[in-house]
């Protein structure tokens, strides 16, 4: 096993087309992001409205929420994903089957699956987040609300969420990074994402201690990159005097 | 949808399940022991010491486990190459195993960080106040409390590297989602085996985080 | 027992502690007072090395605390302290918790500390507690063993940070009648607190501290009898402090 160091691997060709590796990184960290965001969307609006239900008086609606949480968590990503990605087509009814499965290009169906997938298994982890935050809200924020005529819909909108939504900053920053991390699974369904292409790379190149160190170097970074715009986003929606910002 | 096909699978489903909790338990176990190390490293005076194990943390945490488990399947056979000199077969188990052990321990390190400190400060003070030194008064005082504290913790994070066992798919490990998927695929029921895996998967993740939920229930008193 | 020299400690850029100098005769009893942030805690902490500090030195019984070559945890083994908020070990019982820094500090045996514990709590009025854990107590009891445990090591001195500033008003007494009866066999004290009746009583120096300084340092009866010929800083706290 010899093994041929060249860190200038990136800027060869590919031998398909006059594409060179590095091209393939960029494809797939624009599917990687893709996902992440579109997916993050999807958590953050169900994940919201989840966390609400779970939290208000009445024993149907917050079972219902619980429920989703308990079995989004408790299945692994990867089985969620084959069911997402094999079962749930085939139970679409006739049209939209066919339209999944011969009128979309497969990435285009990979996408949409994987997508669907994350964004919902991320909403049961959002909806904890939010549930804490709005739990750890003294009660008398409530109790002073209802006292000045608002009503239960108001309350959330005006008085919890908004201070909820401040102290979950930290722990929902986390789960947007993993958004990002969890997108790798949709390498097993045969997205071209990052680590899709960061393998691809090293089976044609041979030269893979080169790729997985550029890989493991854009998620670096793309973690770092992320975790300072949300601290900024902490700084700017700050309240003075309320929470302490940025740990210490 | 035909269930029937499941009950002869079984013994092979359950040589897949074991593969599943072999790796979770050593997995665990290694984690554990090299993060609580690194917990150490992390909180000792040496910047030096500290900054690597900080390092070491931070990278593992930005990176998929996907990517790591990928990476050292392909790379293991060559790093143990150049070390012994010699081809050192080494299977997809190991190789999984290593990576999980390094990936967790990353994550376990900061349990036991937050566990120490959260003890800390004045349990430190008072312990050494007593005329003990810096091992005696983290080995009576501090991580005896530590690990009672973060118990629940390590057992939340054991949970879903149980459910993350399943990424070894990607190489080809018979676990018992790869079992599951194989057999289904084989006899083309893959949608019942599918959902029976799923099902399986949820009955004991959820059965172990009520345990979970009710020991700390219990600890908090 | 105690002779502090030119102390100087900094947090980053900031001094917390400006040339303190003064000393503890053995068997005196010695009260630190000051407005919160003056630095006497930090100060009572410099004198077992629970906190490093920079400039000068604190010889605690002949032993150099600053000196590197000082053997810190013995040194610490034969200075009991006594923290504002008990650090009992809440993973232990209350007759380990007696026990357990005889047993691997000193090397005593498990029945020697043991007796030695259990006798200090019945002195304490604590014996039925033996068996009990921290948690399960009040804060006076707490702090009542917490005194135990320190005396249990057989110290030398003993220091007392704010002992009784966490506790509810109607324990305080409970500590403080211990800590008299302490003073009264003779033990050597520094007690950092704002409890003034006690330094009435048992006092025997009483040093007032501001911004870091040591700006009185007198006999109790000077402290506390003619307040105009106090520094003003000095007035203005014990105004504070004694119109309730």
């Amino acid at each position: 096993m010899n093994y041929n160091w060249d860190w200038g691997i990136f800027f060869k060709s590919t031998g398909i087309g006059s594409e060179i590796y590095l091209d393939w990184f960029v494809t797939g960290l624009g599917w990687t992001i893709a996902i992440a965001l579109v997916g993050w969307v999807i958590a953050l609006l169900l994940g919201s409205l989840l966390g609400v239900m779970r939290t208000v008086p009445n024993r149907w609606i917050a079972g219902i929420a619980t429920t989703y949480v308990e079995i989004f968590r408790n299945v692994p990503l990867l089985v969620q994903l084959f069911l997402w990605y094999f079962l749930v087509p085939d139970l679409l009814p006739e049209p939209l089957e066919m339209w999944f499965k011969q009128d979309l290009n497969p990435a285009t169906s990979a996408y949409l699956s994987v997508v669907v997938c994350l964004g919902l298994f991320t909403a049961a982890r959002v909806c904890e987040q939010v549930r804490t935050g709005i739990q750890a809200l003294p009660q008398g924020q409530t109790a002073a609300a209802y006292a000045m005529g608002f009503r239960l819909p108001q309350i959330y909108s005006n008085v919890l969420l908004p201070q909820a939504y401040r102290i979950i900053i930290p722990p929902l920053t986390s789960e947007f990074l993993n958004i990002f991390k969890n997108s790798s699974v949709a390498s097993l369904i045969g997205l071209m994402e990052l680590l899709a292409q960061t393998k691809q790379t090293a089976e044609f190149s041979a030269n893979l201690f080169e790729a997985f160190t550029l890989a493991t170097l854009i998620y670096f970074t793309l973690n770092m990159g992320l975790m300072l715009l949300m601290r900024m986003i902490e700084h700017r929606v700050a309240v003075p005097g309320l929470i302490a910002v940025g740990g210490k | 949808m035909d269930f029937s096909a499941i009950l002869p699978a079984l013994p092979g489903l359950w040589d897949g399940m074991l593969l599943t909790l072999q790796l979770m338990v050593m997995g665990v176990l290694g984690g554990v022991i090299l993060g609580t190390a690194l917990a150490m490293l992390r909180l000792s005076h040496n910047k030096w010491l500290a900054n690597a194990a900080a390092t070491y943390v931070n990278y593992f945490r930005s990176i998929p486990l996907l990517l790591v488990i990928t990476w050292f399947y392909f790379a293991v056979p060559f790093i143990l190459r150049w070390i012994t000199g010699e081809d050192t077969p080494i299977g997809a188990f190991s190789s999984c195993l290593v990576a999980f052990i390094m990936f967790e321990a990353a994550y376990f390190c900061e349990i036991v960080r937050a566990g120490i400190q959260a003890i800390a400060k004045g349990q430190m003070g008072a312990a050494q106040a007593l005329g003990m030194n810096y091992p005696q008064s983290m080995r009576l005082i501090i991580l005896p409390q530590a690990f009672r504290k973060m118990t629940p913790l390590l057992l939340q994070q054991s949970i879903i590297l149980f459910q993350d066992t399943s990424l070894v798919y990607t190489v080809g490990l018979m676990d018992f989602l790869n079992a599951s998927r194989s057999r289904g695929d084989i006899i083309g029921q893959s949608h019942e085996f599918l959902i029976f895996a799923g099902l399986v998967y949820f009955t004991v993740s959820f059965a172990a985080s009520l345990l979970v939920k009710h020991l700390q229930r219990r600890l908090a008193v | 027992m105690i002779s502090i020299d030119n102390v100087n400690k900094w947090y980053a850029d900031f001094q917390v502690l400006t040339n303190c100098s003064t000393e503890v005769k053995k068997g005196e009893v010695v009260v630190v007072c000051g407005p919160s942030g003056s630095g006497k805690s930090t100060l009572i902490k410099c004198v077992n090395a629970l906190e490093p500090f920079q400039q000068g030195d604190i010889v605690v019984d002949g032993t150099s605390v600053a000196d590197s070559k000082t053997n810190l945890p013995k040194l610490r083994s034969r200075v009991g302290m006594v923290f504002q908020h008990f650090e009992l070990f809440p993973h232990l019982s209350i007759t380990e918790n007696l026990t357990i820094a005889q047993i691997k500090v000193l090397g005593r045996s498990k029945a020697e500390a043991t007796e030695k514990g259990l006798k200090l709590l019945e002195r304490v009025g604590l014996q039925d507690h033996a068996h009990k854990h921290p948690g399960q107590l009040s804060g006076g009891q707490q702090q009542r063993v917490a005194i135990a445990r320190a005396l249990a090591m057989d110290p030398v001195v003993m220091l007392f940070d704010e002992p009784t500033s966490a506790l509810d008003p109607e324990m305080v007494n409970e500590v403080l009648d211990v800590m008299v009866q302490l003073a009264n066999e003779g033990m050597t004290m520094m007690c950092v607190t704002h409890e003034m009746g006690f330094a009435r009583k048992v006092a025997d120096r009483v040093i007032f501290m501001d911004a870091g300084q040591i700006v009185e340092d007198c006999p109790k009866e000077e402290f506390f009898g003619d307040v105009s010929a106090r520094s003003e800083r000095a007035q203005q706290f014990l105004a504070k402090i004694l119109q309730h």
